[in-house]
């Protein structure tokens, strides 16, 4: 029974020029599981971990979609349907968040005490002062920092200190969901693994399920149950992650493994993926990733594609559909290849960025019809 | 306590320049208070003889001594108070006519200034939280009321709402034939009336540039993560706008704040001048008209002690509110 299901998900950064930042998303997020979510900057995760936690602001808004929180007792709760009281109650008490930058997280003038107690404070209003007080000691212990540190303000911590103290406040109320926004980004790697064993232990303590949003990939592989990979605000594949590490389906997926060395495996030549991301304010239809996919064909350029099962992941790309392609994937692809050289001189259908915007309908179509 | 006796200190050694300039610059001006006098008496038609001469440089301390003679016996002055004789109020002391005309400019001035600092920051943070709401939809107005120069604005509200509708006496600090001055109610009453216009104008004047200042600040600060954070972490709205936004946001204003309190002393000129306000700008406004240097090196010194006091005042209250700063 998962605790979060996601359908379709859709945000819009409202403008002149919207951008369709997150685009269908669908998720299931099980009670207790790591679910990571991998992405290049811009991809939309952190919009998405917004729109999970109800944070986006305008000109941001869900477009469409559901959000459905199911809690212990099996009562369900349209997430995107929640108002003013209800939602402020919701919050954190259902799903917390570890923020991004813990620099700027915690508020500069207000003492660590206070900023923990004031979760307590408005979700257990009939708490006295003693019991809050002996609370935010708990929660100090409980992430490994002095509980003298109560009186200090964030500016005294250190990076890794004040990493512990968001960690802290979002077990506060012993949350179902925490949604971890690059949490270990701006750490080094000494205390980055530190925090995370961290939220493994915590997650082992209080079997709170974990959404683990970051641009690394290595990392995801190690912690996560399952994962999910976005590319230009639509997640082009997922999977355990034992899975998607033996067998990518997605070019996108095997062009991110390929871009990392691994410790223990064989010495390998690395490659990154040529390109920049896609310019989310354009909608057309056709794989975003297909100006960047060395396996990109025709109907790349055409059609949207759809999560479909490959082996043991789900991908979202036509080279798998049977119906496009009934001989099945490229060979450089089914051997997990990336390379233009290695999927057999197949070049990229359309130029890696494309410089105009305006008229970008139909340059898709020229490409089309001017391939043989 | 180490941040409260280093700002001591260093106050402590600014005072003593202010006090030390305040000594040095009348004596680097030309003329001294008897010339003027006798200037004066002789555009009268009475020259004086040289006795009163030498009267006067005795009562107005103008001597040959040496320059650390007189300091010490300046310094000696300022300790008890004793700030000279003022040239235009002859033969009133300088401290007198302070002391008479302080308390009306610090009412007014400070009224207004409180006035002006509460309305505008509140205002402000809420335009700033409600970006495009309807109080933010006021800044306009206030801007334009904040462009119109100050005495011309103050002319136009003491002709519209004083002379035309009668609703505000047209000047002076209180009604001077028909109340005796006192603590009594009559009198309380006639001050409040008196001051309310020219506490008025300087309020429409000067509260769009506090309120734009807050905004601005509220705009950015709302974009930071631990504003994000507060609102996840499921606090009431009000407390996410006063404890977290509001907060960080009002911290450039105190600073201003500071230089404004300090200011407080020095009078609102215009104000004083265009109301005829018995308070210390225009005494500085007389000083000045007369060349009457002890008034204005009293009124000047009265100033520096305000500013600095105001100041030190300032740093401790940003201590508290900024802990980033004890530290410093």
């Amino acid at each position: 029974m998962s605790v979060l299901s996601v359908r379709d998900l859709s945000v819009v950064y409202g403008g002149p020029r919207p951008t369709h930042a997150v685009r269908g998303v669908s998720l299931e997020l099980d009670r207790g599981e790591v679910l990571g979510i991998a992405g290049e900057s811009g991809c939309g995760k952190s919009t998405l971990a917004y729109a999970l936690t109800r944070l986006l602001r305008p000109p941001a808004s869900v477009t469409g979609g559901e959000i459905v929180f199911r809690a212990g007792d099996g009562e369900e709760v349209d997430v995107l349907a929640l108002r003013g009281e209800e939602l402020r109650r919701f919050r954190w008490r259902r799903i917390a968040m570890v923020f991004q930058s813990a620099m700027n997280a915690l508020n500069p003038v207000i003492s660590v005490r206070r900023q923990l107690a004031d979760v307590l404070a408005t979700h257990e209003p009939g708490m006295s002062r003693r019991a809050r007080e002996e609370r935010c000691g708990e929660l100090l212990d409980l992430v490994g920092i002095d509980r003298a540190r109560l009186s200090s303000y964030p500016h005294e911590l250190s990076g890794g200190m004040r990493q512990r103290v968001l960690i802290a406040m979002a077990m506060a109320l012993n949350p179902d969901v925490v949604v971890l926004d690059e949490p270990t980004t701006a750490l080094d790697v000494v205390v980055q693994r530190e925090i995370l064993q961290e939220i493994d232990r915590l997650r082992a303590m209080f079997g709170f399920a974990v959404v683990f949003i970051t641009h690394d990939l290595s990392l995801l592989l190690e912690i996560s149950d399952r994962l999910a990979v976005m590319y230009g605000g639509r997640i082009v594949e997922s999977g355990t992650a034992r899975d998607l590490m033996a067998a990518p389906a997605h070019p996108y997926t095997v062009g991110l493994l390929g871009s990392f060395p691994s410790l223990r495996g064989e010495r390998r030549v690395l490659h990154g993926i040529p390109g920049s991301p896609p310019d989310l304010s354009l909608v057309e239809p056709g794989c975003s990733f297909a100006p960047r996919c060395p396996y990109a064909f025709d109907a790349c350029g055409e059609v949207t594609p759809a999560p479909l099962p490959v082996g043991a992941t789900t991908a979202a790309c036509l080279q798998h559909d049977r119906t496009l392609r009934p001989a099945g994937p490229d060979p450089g692809l089914a051997a997990r290849r990336f390379t233009a050289e290695d999927a057999g001189g197949l070049r990229p259908s359309r130029p890696p960025g494309d410089p105009e915007p305006g008229g970008h309908q139909t340059g898709v179509r020229d490409h089309g019809g001017a391939r043989t | 306590m180490g941040y409260l006796r280093r700002k001591i200190v260093f106050y402590a050694v600014a005072l003593w320049a202010a006090v030390t300039l305040n000594f040095a610059i009348p004596r680097l001006i030309k003329g001294n208070p008897v010339d003027i006098m006798l200037a004066r008496a002789a555009q009268g038609g009475q020259p004086m003889p040289a006795e009163a001469r030498h009267a006067l440089e005795l009562q107005f301390g103008v001597s040959d001594d040496p320059l650390w003679q007189q300091y010490l016996g300046y310094v000696g002055n300022l300790l008890h108070g004793r700030l000279g004789l003022s040239v235009t109020y002859y033969p009133t002391p300088v401290s007198t006519v302070i002391a008479q005309s302080l308390p009306w400019t610090l009412g007014l001035a400070g009224v207004a200034l409180l006035v002006t600092v509460v309305l505008g920051l509140g205002l402000g943070m809420l335009a700033g939280w409600r970006r495009g709401g309807a109080v933010d939809a006021l800044i306009p107005a206030t801007t334009f009321l904040a462009a119109i120069p100050y005495f011309w604005l103050a002319l136009i509200l003491l002709y519209v709402l004083g002379l035309g509708l009668g609703w505000f006496p047209l000047n002076g600090g209180y009604d001077y034939a028909g109340v005796q001055m006192g603590p009594t109610l009559a009198f309380a009453a006639s001050v409040a009336s008196h001051g309310a216009l020219p506490a008025l104008t300087v309020v429409a004047s000067s509260v769009a540039g506090w309120m734009l200042g807050m905004r601005n600040m509220m705009v950015s600060t709302m974009a930071e993560d631990y504003v994000v954070m507060a609102e996840a972490k499921g606090l009431s709205p009000r407390r996410v706008m006063l404890a977290y936004a509001a907060r960080n946001a009002v911290l450039p204003s105190v600073a201003g704040f500071a230089i404004s309190l300090g200011f407080v002393v020095s009078g609102l000129l215009a104000t004083e001048v265009v109301f005829a306000y018995p308070g210390i700008g225009f005494a500085l406004l007389q000083g000045v008209q007369n060349a009457d240097y002890p008034l204005m090196q009293g009124i000047f010194l009265i100033i520096s002690l305000a500013v600095l006091g105001a100041n030190l005042l300032v740093d401790l209250l940003y201590g508290v509110i900024d802990p980033r700063t004890r530290k410093a």
